[in-house]
């Protein structure tokens, strides 16, 4: 147990020393205090922010850790939240709720199980990983879009085509005295933190382990990591597993946030936001990841309420400014910016 | 002594053209052994079959009496077996000291493993190099990491494929001494290499090869004595 905990720092995350871990105390203090003097329905918005935060980690795990560019992850993100949606819609709600999520994300890890297999094995890599993935997310869009008939229904639940799924009962579990607790507004959101916490340091355990480091040097170099003796094979898999199923939560706290799931979440503007907000954020690091996604889904939500095309085209030109400007991606070069900031300081005191 | 490594009409075809062509080629438990040839021979290619990066167009590879033909690199690797490349294959992003890491992790107990990291560091002369992104380190030393990469694997049987090229004859010197030193400790060792002062400095056995076959093997003396060789590197005397 202590030597796991040691792992929460290592050469594969940034941020390990005090002055990190004492930043980050601050801000999950302020998180966790918000809700106490902000307006619920600002509460409320954040809570949805935080929901996409687990796709995007997913996302840097295998592209910024694994170099396996995955462009479909809304594929796992619809596969879990239409699950969810079909599963608390039959199970009859309540506690069952929770069964659905636990269910909802199986499945999605085993579409990724499946699809990761046949691509991994079959040596799909490169660009080729992205047009792959982006297909099947394209292909589950168009086959939700023409569910629209009375037909498409799985026991009480109907589909619903580009109208979406809705009648599920938001994630809920028995509260003191008989009452029951819907995760909805700020107890969604305490949901949310609990988890992106949870989350968080486990994915900063598992990349400063023995496996975070299989996997980078998958990144680095397949050949020569498979040269030293591992199965690459196995290892990408069960990143893309990971991977996918981080973007299933996301999928359910989404249909449970809104209680619907449209098609329109699992298509190609949805597709593409994940790689906005990671290559902005920086792929290589999880924690600019999280900061990064969070901060992007705060301004584009912002400016979608004057005007979702100007959403957009700003997506765009961020995806580019990073390209042109900075490929490992902003937050990331703040980041190591200030780590230079503080290293120059206690250098220039120590000489003085 | 018994044989370590044993190919049996190993055949490599890319198309029409035949890279490796039926090749038998045996290798002690214990010696070194150079593979040389003018550039085109096969040596690398032959060097790929026997790790795995190529499945073979025909013929089998045994290593340490087991059929390996068909096993994919990893587990060769983990039977004993392992290579240094042709050009520095290493994690150019990653520190010195996690490359070595990386190469040991799964073999070594986690108590040791900083211990066995400074030897092995200290054995690269890498020590000051150790915090270092392994794409910085001069060409020399990245060879030297690799090398040192397969050796962290503790294998029975390494292929270097040109271990010395880009070195200082400094560097390639003491690349040699360290192949006898590794020898000593009773590692197989093959070598696919260009520089005949090397060849001479390490050989044992030596397998010529040419247009993908091997076309003569013996000792070095054997070797270097044998107009035929001398012929296929340098062409013929135009008086003949």
């Amino acid at each position: 147990m202590r030597d796991m905990l040691k792992l929460v720092n290592g050469p594969q995350t940034v941020g390990n020393g005090v002055p990190f871990w004492v930043a980050f105390l601050v801000v999950l203090a302020s998180a966790l205090a918000y809700p106490a003097f902000a307006d619920p329905y600002d509460v409320g918005n954040f809570a949805y922010f935080l929901i996409w935060v687990f796709m995007a980690m997913g996302l840097c795990l295998m592209w910024g850790y694994c170099g396996m560019l995955s462009f479909g992850q809304t594929f796992f993100f619809g596969i879990a939240g239409y699950s969810y949606g079909v599963l608390a819609i039959n199970l009859g709600g309540g506690s069952m709720t929770i069964l659905a999520l636990a269910l909802a994300i199986s499945l999605a890890a085993v579409s990724a199980l499946v699809l990761g297999y046949f691509m991994i094995w079959g040596r799909v890599g490169g660009v080729f990983f992205g047009i792959v993935t982006l297909s099947a997310t394209l292909v589950l869009a168009f086959f939700l879009g023409q569910t629209a008939g009375p037909e498409w229904r799985i026991g009480e639940a109907r589909l619903n085509g580009f109208n979406g799924m809705k009648g599920m009962e938001p994630l809920n579990i028995p509260w003191f005295e008989g009452e029951t607790l819907y995760f909805e507004g700020s107890s969604l959101y305490y949901l949310a933190i609990g988890l992106i916490l949870i989350v968080y340091l486990a994915l900063r355990v598992l990349l400063n382990s023995r496996f975070g480091n299989v996997i980078v040097a998958i990144r680095e170099d397949p050949q020569r990591a498979e040269l030293l003796g591992y199965d690459v094979r196995k290892y990408q898999l069960m990143t893309f597993i990971i991977g996918s199923s981080l973007a299933g939560l996301s999928g359910v706290l989404y249909t449970s946030w809104g209680q619907f799931i449209t098609p329109s979440s699992v298509g190609l503007p949805a597709a593409a936001m994940p790689i906005v907000w990671v290559a902005f954020s920086g792929r290589g690091d999880i924690t600019a990841t999280l900061v990064g996604s969070f901060l992007i889904l705060v301004a584009f939500q912002t400016i979608t309420v004057h005007s979702q095309q100007a959403a957009l085209v700003l997506m765009g030109a961020m995806l580019l400014a990073t390209v042109m400007i900075a490929p490992q991606g902003f937050v990331i070069g703040v980041a190591r910016g200030v780590g230079r900031l503080f290293r120059g300081r206690r250098v220039a005191t120590t000489s003085s | 002594m018994a044989q370590i490594l044993e190919t049996s009409s190993l055949s490599k075809s890319f198309g029409g053209l035949a890279a490796v062509s039926d090749v038998a080629l045996a290798v002690a438990e214990g010696e070194i052994h150079c593979l040389i040839g003018p550039n085109g021979a096969g040596k690398s290619t032959l060097f790929k079959l026997i790790i795995g990066t190529y499945p073979p167009t025909a013929g089998s590879i045994a290593f340490r009496g087991e059929d390996v033909t068909q096993q994919r690199p990893y587990e060769r690797v983990k039977r004993g077996m392992s290579i240094k490349m042709q050009t520095p294959s290493i994690f150019k992003e990653l520190p010195v000291r996690q490359n070595i890491h990386i190469a040991l992790q799964h073999h070594v107990a986690k108590a040791e493993l900083a211990r066995e990291e400074d030897r092995l560091l200290g054995l690269l002369e890498l020590t000051n190099e150790a915090t270092k992104a392994a794409g910085a380190l001069s060409h020399g030393q990245q060879q030297w990491l690799e090398i040192g990469m397969a050796l962290a694997l503790k294998p029975a049987l390494i292929l270097m494929d040109e271990p010395t090229a880009g070195m200082s004859p400094e560097e390639t010197f003491r690349t040699g001494e360290l192949i006898h030193q590794l020898n000593a400790g009773g590692m197989t060792i093959l070598v696919v290499e260009h520089d005949m002062t090397f060849v001479r400095q390490i050989a044992q056995h030596v397998t010529v090869m040419h247009f993908g076959k091997v076309f003569v093997r013996g000792s070095i003396g054997e070797i270097l004595s044998d107009p035929r060789v001398a012929e296929i590197y340098l062409g013929k005397p135009h008086d003949q």
